[in-house]
């Protein structure tokens, strides 16, 4: 099989450059098999977050040719070889060295999101078509590809007064848990900037666990934050409804 | 005291953030210690985040004909009787209420018609008894346990390698590390820590293992004076993929088996009729694992060298909704789709039945104020783990090394930290940066590999062994002259010269062990001493330092009580 070229940054906080590497290509090859044959016997301080290899961790994320991707998860046969294959680190987090990446301010945001709470008095029963909406968001891996591309983040910076689409996916897992007592819309519109979000779908695109981020997560939360604050004739209908 | 370096102070340090750590983090902290939890990875990453089939509890929402005493008997008996049959008995009788607590944390269960957990079907099991989602149960336990710690407080240190544990008069007062990011080096005081730092799975060329599983608690414990047990027993998955080379290895799950695949090999014989007619591809990992290498060895097996595992012939709509990640892993990974064909598969170095012995209540080491749980405790699985008993270990024993933990962290006053102890860690850790030697880490991790893949691997014989031990030896010499170039910035040269060190040392035991037990059971197998053996029937190989050698002795197991020698008697597993 031929060769090809990655051109990976190398560079910490300070700034840096790509460095090319030619690697040879083996049969079924992923790019994060190309960064560690790099490590391996051109570059052993390379620095690559990666775990499990499988595509169910979300450790080994960074953008190759321009696209936000699993790098394990990334074929090389998926790529052109007669140019330079670029892989850089995510753009909305800051560079610490190499691919990798301080991803700390997701911890921070999901220290706001207060955890699960039985309603009092809760039986543990639900039915399976009452959690499949659930256990969707529940597949989520924490890659933060999603945070990476959402323009909100990546082109405005707005880390301060925005959750993101990861959190929005946890807020929603919560919010439609069929036993969950407490409610976080405030949360979502003062705290998490639910409404900063224009629905340009980005983070479904690049979602590796097909989550459908903005249809099924952040829409049904948008329209909860306009039920409970915008409109009071249709809160009260629901009331009387008895319906949450 | 030592103020060079950053200092965190804890009641209970924990190092590992898989199920057993977060558990014993979260019982910690109800228990009123403050704790502080050390992770390799970013949080959320630990091994347990690949766990897929299901953890084992007698829930008996399945088959109502289920209690913890199947349990216990189907443990003891796919663990060959070597188990310590107190932690089995524990083991099975709180898996229950620690599946039900999970999902009073919140996490959602794949349900029963009438709303119940759901449980499936596993080799080794008398009954379905895996509470599972779909095939990515091992991430519903993690992020429910890590966001409870999140909530209930805990204070987490990512991306942190621990090197050394700190003594003070034969008890633990602390561990010493380093930031992967910054290189920079950190100490931690502590009345009690936790080891839950999972297996030793790098050791081997072909592994389900990611980089993080490198023996670092086997080692710490070991080089603290603690004791190791059972470290022949290495677990090899029947199931890994084998093609394309950068995923030979990666885990296939025995859900595929446990949702009615059927595994053939190169000639369409289904070829566990002959190895285990009564359970075929439901056998015991040992057993299956053995088969198929087999099957290969005397040309039987693919074209890469495996046997085919078929699920094809249920619906593909089914097999997408109870293997999802399977049948995304095969789609995108190997061109392969597992609801039209079937998947080429073969063995992989999995999990770890040996580790720190502790005591079956309180998961405590023979050192003061020194736990460990999980994968990297010894005892509970005996000679061959079953499926589903890892998660449900990690729950019921992480949760008791939290509550003794905090106990015994409570009646301790202040300790000291050594400063010279200290200082040796760190010229140990910087020791590579100052030599001028050409001797690359990733060659040495290649080298050790291999030779525990071919001469320490599923069958084994005593001049193999003899010769890996020279062969350890050797690379000892060579681990002791690494040299890495570039910064201390998140240098992975760097940190993998720190685990090669661990993976010297578990492999030591592992070979030394294999050596010694001269029968085969469970899934240790000697190609000289092929059957059971009634004295080593009865005995485990324990491992510790001294004088600066790593001894062996044979222990007694404890005696299996009368009242529980009929649950393991009332059917006999398959042959070794």
């Amino acid at each position: 099989m031929p060769n090809v070229t990655l051109r990976i940054f190398r560079g910490d906080r300070n700034g840096g450059n790509t460095a090319d590497h030619e690697i040879p290509l083996t049969p079924g090859m992923v790019v994060l098999d190309a960064l560690h044959y790099v490590q391996k016997h051109q570059a052993p301080d390379l620095a690559v977050r990666w775990n499990c290899k499988a595509g169910k961790c979300g450790s080994c994320s960074a953008e190759v040719n321009g696209r936000p991707r699993l790098t394990c998860k990334t074929r090389m046969d998926s790529l052109p070889h007669d140019k330079p294959i670029t892989i850089l680190p995510m753009k909305s987090f800051p560079v610490i060295k190499d691919l990798v990446t301080d991803v700390s301010w997701n911890y921070k945001v999901n220290k706001k999101i207060p955890g699960f709470k039985p309603r009092p008095g809760t039986e543990w029963k639900m039915l399976q078509e009452d959690i499949d909406r659930v256990q969707e968001f529940r597949k989520c891996i924490e890659c933060f590809l999603c945070q990476n591309v959402c323009h909100v983040l990546r082109e405005h910076d707005k880390h301060d007064e925005f959750g993101g689409p990861r959190f929005f996916v946890r807020v929603a897992a919560l919010e439609m848990h069929p036993l969950d007592g407490v409610s976080r819309i405030g949360l979502l519109k003062n705290e998490l900037g639910l409404g900063l979000c224009n629905i340009t779908k980005c983070c479904t695109e690049v979602c590796p666990e097909e989550i459908h981020i903005t249809d099924n997560a952040i829409i049904p939360l948008k329209e909860r934050v306009v039920d409970e604050y915008y409109d009071p004739v249709l809160r009260l209908v629901r009331k009387i409804r008895g319906a949450s | 005291m030592n103020d060079k370096f950053e200092t965190h102070e804890h009641d209970v340090l924990i190092i590992g953030a898989g199920g057993a750590g977060l558990r014993a983090a979260t019982e910690a902290l109800a228990n009123g210690a403050s704790v502080g939890i050390v992770c390799k990875s970013l949080l959320g990453k630990a091994h347990t985040v690949m766990a897929e089939g299901g953890i084992a509890a007698a829930m008996a929402n399945v088959d109502p004909g289920d209690d913890w005493r199947t349990h216990f008997g189907d443990t003891m008996r796919g663990g060959k009787l070597l188990n310590n049959w107190r932690m089995a008995q524990i083991h099975a009788q709180e898996a229950p209420d620690r599946v039900r607590e999970l999902e009073q944390w919140g996490a959602l269960f794949d349900r029963t018609e009438d709303g119940r957990i759901l449980q499936r079907a596993f080799g080794g099991h008398s009954f379905k008894r895996l509470c599972h989602v779909g095939d990515r149960t091992g991430l519903e336990m993690i992020r429910t346990l890590q966001d409870r710690g999140v909530q209930m407080g805990f204070d987490v240190y990512m991306e942190c390698t621990i090197t050394r544990l700190l003594t003070d008069g034969g008890r633990v007062v602390g561990a010493f590390g380093y930031w992967r990011e910054n290189g920079r080096f950190v100490v931690f005081k502590a009345k009690s820590i936790v080891l839950a730092t999972g297996g030793i799975g790098k050791a081997y060329q072909i592994t389900s293992n990611s980089w993080e599983y490198t023996g670092d608690g086997m080692a710490l414990a070991y080089e603290a004076g603690a004791e190791l047990m059972d470290m022949e027993f290495v677990q090899f998955h029947p199931t890994g993929m084998v093609w394309p080379p950068g995923v030979q290895g990666l885990l296939v799950t025995e859900a595929v088996r446990g949702e009615g695949g059927t595994l053939r090999n190169r000639t369409g014989e289904r070829f566990m009729e002959r190895h285990d007619p009564k359970r075929m591809e439901l056998s015991t990992r040992d057993v299956v694992a053995r088969a198929i290498y087999t099957e290969v060895k005397e040309g039987r097996g693919t074209e890469h060298g495996g046997a085919y595992l078929d699920i094809s012939h249920k619906p593909a709509e089914y097999v997408k909704r109870k293997l999802p990640s399977m049948y995304h892993q095969f789609l995108e990974l190997a061109d392969v789709d597992i609801t039209k064909g079937p998947m080429e598969v073969g063995p992989t170095c999995h999990y770890m039945m040996g580790g720190v012995r502790v005591e079956a209540e309180t998961a405590a080491t023979t050192i003061p104020g020194l736990f460990a749980a999980g994968e990297v405790a010894a005892g509970l699985h005996g000679a061959n783990r079953l499926g589903g008993n890892s998660l449900s270990d990690l729950l019921v024993f992480g949760r008791r090394a939290g509550v003794a933990a905090a106990e015994h962290a409570k009646k301790q006053g202040a300790a000291s930290v050594d400063p010279a102890q200290i200082e040796a860690a760190e010229r140990e850790a910087l020791a590579p940066f100052e030599r001028k030697t050409n001797e690359n880490p990733y060659m040495v991790h290649a080298d050790l590999q291999q030779a525990m893949q071919s001469l320490v691997g599923i069958f084994r014989v005593e001049q193999d062994l003899q010769s890996a031990l020279g062969k350890i030896a050797e690379l000892k010499d060579r681990a002791n002259r690494l040299s890495v170039t570039g910064s201390r910035m998140f240098n992975p040269g760097w940190h993998l010269c720190a685990d090669l060190k661990s993976l010297l040392t578990v492999s030591e035991a592992v070979t030394r062990c294999a050596l010694a037990r001269k029968e085969s059971r469970g899934a240790h197998s000697r190609i000289d001493f092929s059957k059971y053996d009634p004295v080593w029937g009865k005995q485990n190989n324990v491992i510790s330092w001294r004088n600066g050698e790593m001894s062996l002795q044979q222990r007694p197991t404890p005696e299996l009580p009368q009242e529980l020698q009929a649950l393991v008697e009332a059917e006999k597993g398959a042959g070794a």
